[in-house]
């Protein structure tokens, strides 16, 4: 998720556009809130009498329980024997244990040497030598971190899962940017599995595929194949109309136009959806390690078991500099900056260098890292993180401790959304949902929002599903007003924004699991720690965007505002926030999708809810409540992104 | 051109049968793809979140390495998954499991896919437990009966009113919601959803001399560093294991820890196979190594090394004739 707004452009504001401003004020919102009111006039006295209560009625649920269990048990009873996991699935697991394996064995060949010398070649003929630089930096640091083999084991795995999306996605995508019927049909669903969180896609998996690599590299696969797919689509969609007719007028056949101009023209695009599939999978490498995937996210996974944040930290580093430093790589290769130098030359003598590399670390005969130039940094991080909560948990005077704080939180914001929410009559609930979907978005958007809610009432999972809620609602307002406040100040101060940029990518890429420790020993264990997770890690995405709308106001309104003589704040209130006010409706939207993927992970922290109910499926095999809770939460992700998305036209297209 | 490239597909599709072979994959039977990487013979253990297993498997590695030559790969698993790994041949071995008679039943008995073998010479226990300094200035809060009389002190913001009970992993063996109920207790289940969040937030509390109660199990490291005294909960029956689970109202049952094989590891596992059944510690033993591991942050490897180094009679006890 990490990666939805990490190159993005933030949206160009839009000097031409009344329209959003129209319908949020004018005549049509009343209409349809006078709409949705002659609805609930007639809809709500029979619901009322028939099924009168706050959580969502017994009758109108449907118990998966049994049928779910069954599937589950007939699963494991026939995976060594039935012919569609014997010629099906068994092939699939096949080839890609193999592939892991080849990419896996190729890199141990190459030694640490040859593979770092690689990747610099390949960074730099990308995105020239600075980069490469960069590359051989973190790939050393991966070393010095003591984390050689998994860093390579998670390479191979990523390698692997990227390709497959990559394929996977540009082939989807290629069908729905050459028909409209199909681009219409994918849409949707491309949108939608690009606001759930990770979790989910775990559960079945495993039900197939059982733990182990397979099941973690399909799962990569499905959660990053949908940018891929959608960048594709929309890159083939929006080339210039004008040079395809030209070729066409040239006489060139269809697949001729595709080759020789749809694509080229697409390149940029292309190349921000392989951007984006390289950081979902790598923010899904270390959720997949929950389902087997070995390599770091395992090393980070296993030093959560100890409660050791300095292992996980150790092992939690190699991830933030691979994201930090593929994304730059694939940014830079996207932007297009360096088409000049193509000649083989300079790639030839690249590429028999690193052969001569890799063949002398071989006579040398240290393939894997050194051990000895590896530097612990386990010991030191722990004794900070103990001192710093040692001296913050309790007794800080005037403020309280961090406790106090979680305490009240939980008493004072989490009980009272919580309680409110389940007290509320579930027909309400419904049409909250989608009043708030309507106002800001089509009356589509409203239908899917409160059939996503009707959804996970019939699968008779309302009550969880409002606990996290109410956890994603307090969560959520804590994030916007901090990172609000964040978001202006850099956008006004250079400086600061200098300062928070690499602050904000460490955090952005940092996998959840390695601060989900220091924030228990924070805040108690609970729905505090949870939702303070959930903030820390969807601020840098809220803060970004908030910068980026103020920045780009139009510097003449601003201009024109200041000759009038308004004060530095009358700016900001009176010009500045209502133009980048597309931007901060993004900055929302996005701020909950990240939330809602890490209100649920806090299931591992005592967030309980739906999050504790996917944990108890997996850790118990328990699949028919893990499936339930899956789903509930990929309906309340949709509905979440129906309420906060504002109308297509105000959405930027990128992602 | 079009016949070209219709020949071309073909073949490329023949070659793609070919490759993937048109015959059965056992997917089943598939080995993780890192392993045997140096070329050794190697063995895939799987490793439980708790310390104690991490300790059984660190000292079983190292000897497996050290003495035997193979080489040893681990997977962090949860519990019941770990079986289904087992029976699939993903990981040869459970070093210690707390009895789980479902999965027993389908894969020893029915699917015969895995086997026992032997016992890791210690005994599980699991209970309830309230931190020593608590239990020294109210002594009878160690019987039940007694706990509503301090359901007050036990509150927490998450417990909502009433007494908080904390619970551990999802992955644990645990009837105390049942035990809440039919004794009647004024207090709530709070999970804290992962065994490393529960220790933290014990220690948490420890450091403040907090009053808490909590699900806990014996053996485990944490107690050296906050000794907790048991609460006794009703006799432990045969009749009252029996009772559905929403109707349980006793105590936890004393469990030998069990290590279990992959039937195909037993049989062709050669001394490997044959050292893991030989393996076999106490209670103090493992716990040594735990707490080198839990509280000195020693990394297993050299908690095992430590222990290893100065226990020799015991494990050489161990390798096979």
């Amino acid at each position: 998720m990490s990666a939805v707004t990490t190159t993005s452009a933030p949206p160009k504001p839009r000097t031409q556009e009344p329209s959003w401003r129209d319908r949020l004020t004018r005549r049509p919102a009343l209409l349809k809130l006078g709409a949705l009111l002659v609805i609930a006039a007639v809809a709500v006295p029979v619901l009322h009498s028939r099924w009168a209560s706050g959580t969502w009625p017994a009758p109108l649920t449907v118990d998966l329980t049994e049928p779910l269990g069954k599937v589950s048990d007939w699963i494991i009873d026939n995976r060594d024997g039935h012919p569609l996991f014997l010629y099906f699935f068994g092939h699939i697991s096949n080839a890609v244990v193999l592939s892991v394996r080849g990419v896996y064995l190729v890199l141990l060949a190459l030694g640490w040497a040859g593979t770092t010398a690689l990747a610099a070649l390949v960074a730099w003929r990308a995105a020239g030598v600075k980069l490469a630089a960069g590359t051989v930096v973190a790939l050393a640091a991966c070393g010095l971190l003591g984390m050689w083999v998994p860093t390579m084991q998670t390479l191979a795995l990523m390698a692997v899962a990227v390709a497959a999306s990559v394929i996977l996605g540009a082939f989807l995508g290629l069908a729905a940017g050459l028909s409209d019927r199909t681009f219409r049909i994918l849409r949707p669903v491309l949108d939608t599995m690009q606001v759930l969180p990770a979790f989910a896609y775990l559960l079945p998996v495993v039900l197939i595929f059982g733990i182990g690599v397979p099941a973690a590299v399909l799962a990569t696969v499905v959660y990053a194949a949908p940018p891929m797919a959608r960048l594709t689509a929309l890159g083939l969609r929006e080339a210039d109309k004008g040079v395809l007719e030209a070729v066409e007028s040239l006489g060139a056949t269809a697949r001729q136009r595709l080759f020789t101009a749809r694509l080229p023209l697409a390149r940029k695009q292309l190349l921000l959806g392989l951007n984006q599939t390289i950081m979902m999978a790598l923010s899904m490498a270390v959720i997949a390690s929950v389902i087997g995937a070995a390599g770091l996210g395992d090393r980070v996974y296993q030093a959560l078991a100890s409660v050791d944040v300095g292992q996980a930290l150790a092992a939690g580093l190699p991830i933030v500099l691979m994201a930090i430093v593929l994304d730059r790589v694939t940014a830079a290769a996207g932007s297009g900056d360096r088409e000049q130098g193509r000649s083989w030359l300079p790639a030839a003598l690249g590429v028999l260098a690193v052969a001569a590399v890799a063949v002398a670390t071989r006579l040398a005969g240290s393939l894997l890292w050194p051990e000895a130039w590896s530097i612990e940094i386990a010991p030191t991080v722990n004794k900070a993180v103990g001192w710093m909560t040692d001296h913050l948990y309790s007794g800080v005077p005037v403020i309280g401790g961090t406790a106090d704080w979680a305490g009240h939180f939980t008493s004072f914001v989490l009980d009272p959304i919580r309680s409110g929410l389940t007290a509320l009559p579930w027909y309400a609930v419904l049409l909250l949902v989608a009043a708030l979907a309507w106002l800001i978005g089509t009356w589509k958007s409203a239908l899917t929002a409160a059939l996503a809610m009707a959804a996970i009432g019939v699968l008779g999972v309302w009550k969880p599903s409002m606990d996290t809620l109410s956890q994603v609602v307090a969560a959520v307002a804590v994030t916007l007003l901090i990172g609000f406040a964040i978001g202006i100040a850099a956008s006004r101060s250079s400086r600061l924004e200098r300062v928070l940029r690499p602050v904000l990518d460490v955090m952005q890429t940092m996998p959840q699991f390695v601060y989900l420790i220091p924030v228990v020993a924070l805040f108690g264990v609970g729905r505090a720690p949870a939702a303070a997770a959930a903030v820390v890690y969807a601020l840098p995405a809220v803060v970004r965007i908030t910068t980026q709308g103020l920045q780009q106001v139009s510097p003449a309104a601003l201009e024109s505002a200041r000759s009038l003589g308004a004060t530095s704040g009358q700016q900001l209130r009176q010009v500045q926030l209502p133009l980048a006010r597309p931007s901060l409706l993004l900055a929302v939207n996005q701020g909950v999708v990240l939330v809602l993927a890490v209100v649920i992970i806090g299931g591992l922290v005592g967030g309980g809810a739906l999050g504790y109910d996917v944990v108890f499926g997996l850790a118990q095999g328990d699949l028919a409540t893990g499936l339930k809770a899956g789903a509930a939460i990929v309906c309340l992700g949709l509905m979440l992104d129906r309420v906060t998305q504002p109308s297509r036209a105000a959405r930027k297209e990128d992602a | 051109m079009n016949r070209r490239t219709a020949l071309k597909s073909t073949a490329l599709g023949l070659g793609a049968l070919l490759l993937t072979g048109c015959g059965a994959a056992d997917m089943t039977q598939q080995a993780s793809p890192y392993a045997n990487a140096a070329g050794a013979k190697t063995v895939t253990l799987s490793v439980q979140s708790w310390v104690g297993a991490q300790a059984d498997v660190a000292v079983a590695k190292l000897i497996l390495e050290r003495e035997l030559g193979y080489r040893v790969d681990t997977v962090q698993v949860d519990e019941v998954p770990a079986w289904d790994a087992l029976s699939q041949g993903r990981v040869d071995m459970i070093m210690e499991d707390w009895g789980h008679p479902e999965q027993e039943a389908r894969y020893v008995k029915d699917k015969k896919t895995i086997v026992p073998a032997g016992e890791v010479g210690v005994i599980g226990h699991i209970g309830w437990w309230v931190p020593k300094y608590f239990a020294d200035k109210h002594p009878d809060v160690t019987d039940w009966r007694n706990l509503n009389k301090y359901a007050d002190q036990f509150k927490t913001p998450e417990s909502g009113g009433k007494g908080q009970l904390l619970d551990g992993s999802p992955s644990y063996v645990t009837n105390d919601k049942a035990l809440v109920n039919n004794l009647k207790l004024n207090y709530q289940v709070v999970f804290s959803g992962s065994e490393a969040a529960q220790i933290t937030q014990i220690q948490r509390f420890a450091k403040e001399k907090k009053p808490f109660l909590t699900y806990w199990y014996k053996p485990q490291w944490l107690f050296e560093q906050v000794p907790m005294v048991e609460v006794k909960l009703p006799k432990y029956s045969e009749e009252c294991a029996a009772k559905a689970p929403e109707d349980i109202d006793c105590e936890y049952p004393t469990t030998p820890l069990a290590k279990y094989m992959n039937a195909n590891f037993a049989k062709k596992g050669g001394k490997a196979a044959q050292f893991l059944k030989n393996f076999k510690w106490d209670a103090e033993q493992q716990n040594a190594v735990s707490l080198m591991i839990a509280d000195q942050k020693l990394s297993p490897d050299e908690a095992a090394r430590k222990w290893v180094a100065a226990n020799e009679n015991v494990w050489r006890a161990w390798l096979p004739k």
